[in-house]
């Protein structure tokens, strides 16, 4: 029998080898870039399509959580065909960095264009566009005057009041990690404890579902991301909610960061840091962030009009890397506190 | 003397013939033991400083929702499934003919979209709570949909078909005309289902019930949409929030050890039972005629079950798609259209195939080596996504550096560069990994049916081997064959951390275009690769209950 299933196996294996072996992709050979992505095909596409228009630069590339991404480009090694990973979260590049991933660049355009606390002391990734994180408000509820910082939405006189995302959200680990850089781990306990204990219902899944829960009178503050704001304002311009810079810490809002870095691996080095040099300069700032009503890192780059209209603020100045250094222990905090 | 030469020389090839299937079995099913070993090998370095965080503040509460969340999915599926494939295969009711394969459709619909859809129309702010409260003032008394109620409801809804596929195929096959005999010897129509219809279709359901709840063990997505937490959404917290993809990997082969067990014990219980018929399937027995109170009762169950488990979700997405399709719908759609389909018929295909040539070696030469050998490969099923397709990926990495170097070494700089991990031929391996379960379970199952003496019967006219695989089983087969292939196409249509990860460059696929949209929160924008999905979804499950009908 089995002499029989044998040739009849070998048979389709070989002609699945053959189907397939058109469709075996080859890395080397060209002066294509290649990319890995988490930051999404529709946000960075048009930055892909812009730079190799402007300079004939061709590039290919894969999107995926970043958390793939990064195994992959481990399990690569050398033989990595990706020239540069590109991440939502700064605490995605620092362990890419941390485990060798990524390889520092000496780049003075990069330096003048993106401020030190937004990009790696290594040098081995940098921020291209600043996430923002702060306080969304209720106007018919809350006084914008009640509010000060993060630490101070602990207070007791939000119990019942306050809405927060899931903890698994990156956003939170990483704005708990720089609160755990700011005051130490002990102070942020008591906060995270205030927080969990103040609030109005289960944790969200996303930003977007906790400010619906803010106009529907669930709660009265909550912890976004403002481009959440912005897409949901643009859908609803007469939105009963508003941000409040907060401050975290001395002072400061709390921001995070869509990067870059050049792999360890890159076979076109040169190129890779021509392709992130270009993405700092204030044109492509402008566009990196816009698509996405982000703030540019470069701090000589305006912010879409729309953007600009929810008023300026001041961000932290800690560096972005401690998001990552920290992250693992937040979320430990976070298991503790009973933070969902 | 002779004779016992004889017997032991026998015996020597039965042993021998044993071996070789076991071999055989081994090189087919390698794709889906190598995820299994990776998740295997990390018990062997364990992280315990995180370990002992997690059995400290972790586990607890997740091993204890994790319980509850797969017992209530898998009783309410079996309930639900089992049911709803009764009515339909062996009653006649208002409808009938179109809810036979309407009921199926919810499994087009991706659970973590149905979970995004009912939490938005059903929680705090969305319409429903929002209207009662303008008109009564208070919505306090609508319990909860963020709750453990909540996500059962929503799994339920979207797995039961699993149960409804293979126990209506179980009841055509045997169903109608062990209720007619039960009948006969006067059994009322209740008893005669609960003695005798029941238990000869139960290794279907039970078949159908692991699909679901190695499912919701591995499910993410629709947990997520809760903020429900698991053991699936432990091992991805600690993967990406701790960055422990070691701990992650010794969460999930607790995982296995835990769906190992029931596996084990559902096979004990049921070791000594035989499910053959006794005579020609395709005998058909009336259906039961419902009639009044029933027939209507039936008929608004069934209407339940297909408006919320698809109608109005699918309504909700075409809402969305249309207000949106402007910003995305164009010409790329037709390859995002071809790449789903080429990827999920091949899959099916290979899987259907493979799961034939499985469960019938599983048959023919059964031993303790070779039944633990394909309860190990189909256990894919039960790993997370991610997890399973790192799992299978880093290997073929490590093949393809190997790989590189020869040619490095036999070229020098000349030499081409090979890119296994990123083809078809990759992503196919791993859906096989992760799917061979669902192609397996109903084949299995359906195997059960046919007697060892049609078998014997066949041998003693010298079919044996692959002829009377094709020539006998396969035909016999057909209606789990087709079962097994539609799932698998639909599962793979769903499927996005495989494809995400090993497809070739820019070969997007709809569930591609899923993930781009809602890895940013865009729910919205995603109802249109959605929506073409569940349309997608439709073709086979019409095209299988016309083909189960004829062939029962």
């Amino acid at each position: 029998m089995l002499s029989r299933t044998f040739p009849l196996l070998a048979r389709f294996a070989s002609v699945l080898g053959v189907a397939l072996a058109f469709l075996v992709g080859c890395g080397r050979g060209t002066d294509e870039l290649v990319i890995y992505s988490s930051r999404n095909e529709q946000l960075i596409k048009p930055m892909f399509d812009r730079y190799t228009a402007e300079t004939g630069q061709a590039i290919r590339f894969v999107t995926d959580d970043a958390g793939p991404l990064i195994e992959r480009l481990a399990a690569e090694g050398k033989n990595s065909p990706a020239d540069v990973l590109i991440t939502v979260d700064a605490g995605q590049l620092w362990q890419a960095a941390e485990r060798g991933l990524l390889q520092p660049i000496e780049s003075s355009i990069i330096a003048a264009n993106i401020p030190e606390h937004l990009r790696d002391p290594q040098s081995r990734w940098f921020g291209l566009s600043v996430r923002a994180r702060t306080i969304v408000y209720s106007t018919e509820r809350v006084q914008p005057d009640e509010l000060s910082t993060y630490e101070a939405l602990a207070d007791e006189r939000w119990r019942g009041r306050l809405c927060l995302r899931t903890s698994k959200s990156v956003y939170n680990q990483s704005l708990v990690a720089m609160m755990i850089a700011a005051h130490g781990e002990e102070r942020t306990e008591e906060i995270v404890r205030g927080w969990v204990a103040n609030l109005a219902t289960e944790p969200f899944a996303n930003d977007t579902r906790l400010m619906e829960a803010i106009v529907a009178g669930q709660c009265d503050v909550g912890i976004v991301n403002t481009y959440y704001y912005g897409r949901l304002l643009r859908e609803k311009p007469d939105l009963p909610i508003k941000l409040f810079w907060a401050h975290l810490g001395e002072k400061g809002v709390h921001v995070n960061v869509s990067g870059a870095g050049v792999t360890a691996a890159a076979r076109h080095r040169a190129a890779a840091q021509k392709f992130i040099e270009w993405l700092t300069q204030p044109e492509a700032q402008a566009m990196f962030a816009g698509v996405n009503l982000e703030y540019p890192a470069s701090p000589n780059v305006e912010p879409d009009p729309f953007v600009a209209s929810w008023g300026t603020f001041e961000a932290n100045l800690l560096n972005v890397a401690q998001a990552g250094e920290l992250q693992a222990t937040a979320v430990r905090l976070m298991d503790r506190a009973g933070f969902r | 003397m002779s004779a016992i030469a004889g017997e032991l020389s026998g015996l020597r090839s039965h042993r021998a013939a044993q071996a070789k299937s076991f071999a055989l079995l081994f090189v087919l099913c390698l794709p889906a033991l190598v995820p299994l070993a990776a998740v295997l090998t990390a018990m062997l370095t364990p992280e315990t400083e995180i370990w002992a965080h997690l059995a400290r503040h972790v586990l607890p509460g997740v091993l204890g929702n994790t319980l509850v969340l797969v017992v209530g999915v898998s009783l309410a599926t079996a309930v639900l499934g089992t049911g709803l494939a009764w009515l339909t295969a062996t009653c006649d009711f208002p409808a009938r003919r179109f809810f036979e394969w309407a009921l199926l459709l919810p499994l087009a619909v991706p659970s973590y979209v149905l979970a995004f859809i009912a939490v938005g129309f059903l929680d705090y702010a969305g319409p429903l709570q929002s209207w009662l409260r303008e008109v009564f003032g208070s919505s306090s008394w609508v319990p909860p949909i963020r709750s453990t109620g909540g996500v059962i409801c929503v799994l339920t809804l979207s797995l039961y078909p699993y149960v409804y596929l293979l126990a209506r195929s179980a009841f055509l096959t045997q169903g109608r005309r062990a209720q007619e005999a039960a009948r006969t010897l006067g059994m009322s129509a209740f008893k005669a289902f609960w003695r005798v219809v029941l238990p000869l279709a139960r290794p279907w359901i039970v078949a159908g019930t692991a699909l679901v709840a190695m499912e919701t063990l591995a499910d993410f997505g629709a947990v997520s949409v809760f903020n429900y937490d698991t053991f699936t959404t432990a091992i991805y917290r600690a993967w990406f929030g701790m960055f422990s993809i070691d701990a992650a990997l010794e969460l999930a082969a607790v995982l296995l050890a835990f769906v190992l067990v029931v596996f084990v014990l559902e096979r004990r219980s049921r070791a000594k039972l035989r499910f053959t018929t006794t005579r020609d399937v395709s005998h058909r027995a009336p259906r039961v005629e419902l009639r009044g109170g029933r027939a209507f009762a039936a008929a608004a169950v069934a209407a339940l079950i297909f408006a919320l488990g698809f109608l109005l979700p699918l309504l909700q997405l075409a809402v969305w798609a249309i207000t949106r399709a402007r910003m995305d719908f164009d010409a790329r759609y037709v390859g995002f259209l071809w790449h789903s389909l080429l990827l999920a018929s091949s899959a099916a295909l290979i899987i259907a195939a493979a799961s034939l040539v499985v469960a019938y070696m599983e048959r023919r030469h059964s031993s303790l080596a070779l039944r633990t050998l394909v309860r190990g490969a189909t256990m894919g099923y039960a790993i997370p996504g991610t997890v399973l397709a790192v799992g299978i990926l880093v290997p073929i990495i490590g093949l393809n550096n190997l790989l590189q170097d020869l040619l490095a070494r036999w070229f020098g700089d000349a030499a081409p560069s090979v890119l296994l991990q990123s083809t078809l031929l990759t992503v196919l391996l791993a859906y096989f990994a992760r799917f061979l379960a669902v192609g397996f379970n109903p084949i299995e199952s359906g195997l059960n049916r046919i007697t060892p003496r049609i078998d014997e019967a066949a041998m003693s006219l010298g079919v044996g081997g692959v002829g009377l695989l094709r020539r006998v089983h396969a035909p016999l087969l057909r209606t789990s064959l087709v079962s097994a292939a539609i799932l698998v196409f639909v599962d793979v249509m769903k499927e996005m951390p495989i494809t995400l990860i090993a497809r070739p460059f820019g070969w997007d696929t709809l569930a591609v275009r899923v993930f781009e949209m809602t890895s940013e929160g865009e729910w919205e924008r995603a109802a249109l690769p959605a929506l073409v999905i569940v349309l997608v979804g439709l073709i086979p499950a019409a095209l299988l209950t016309r083909r189960g009908e004829h062939v029962a």
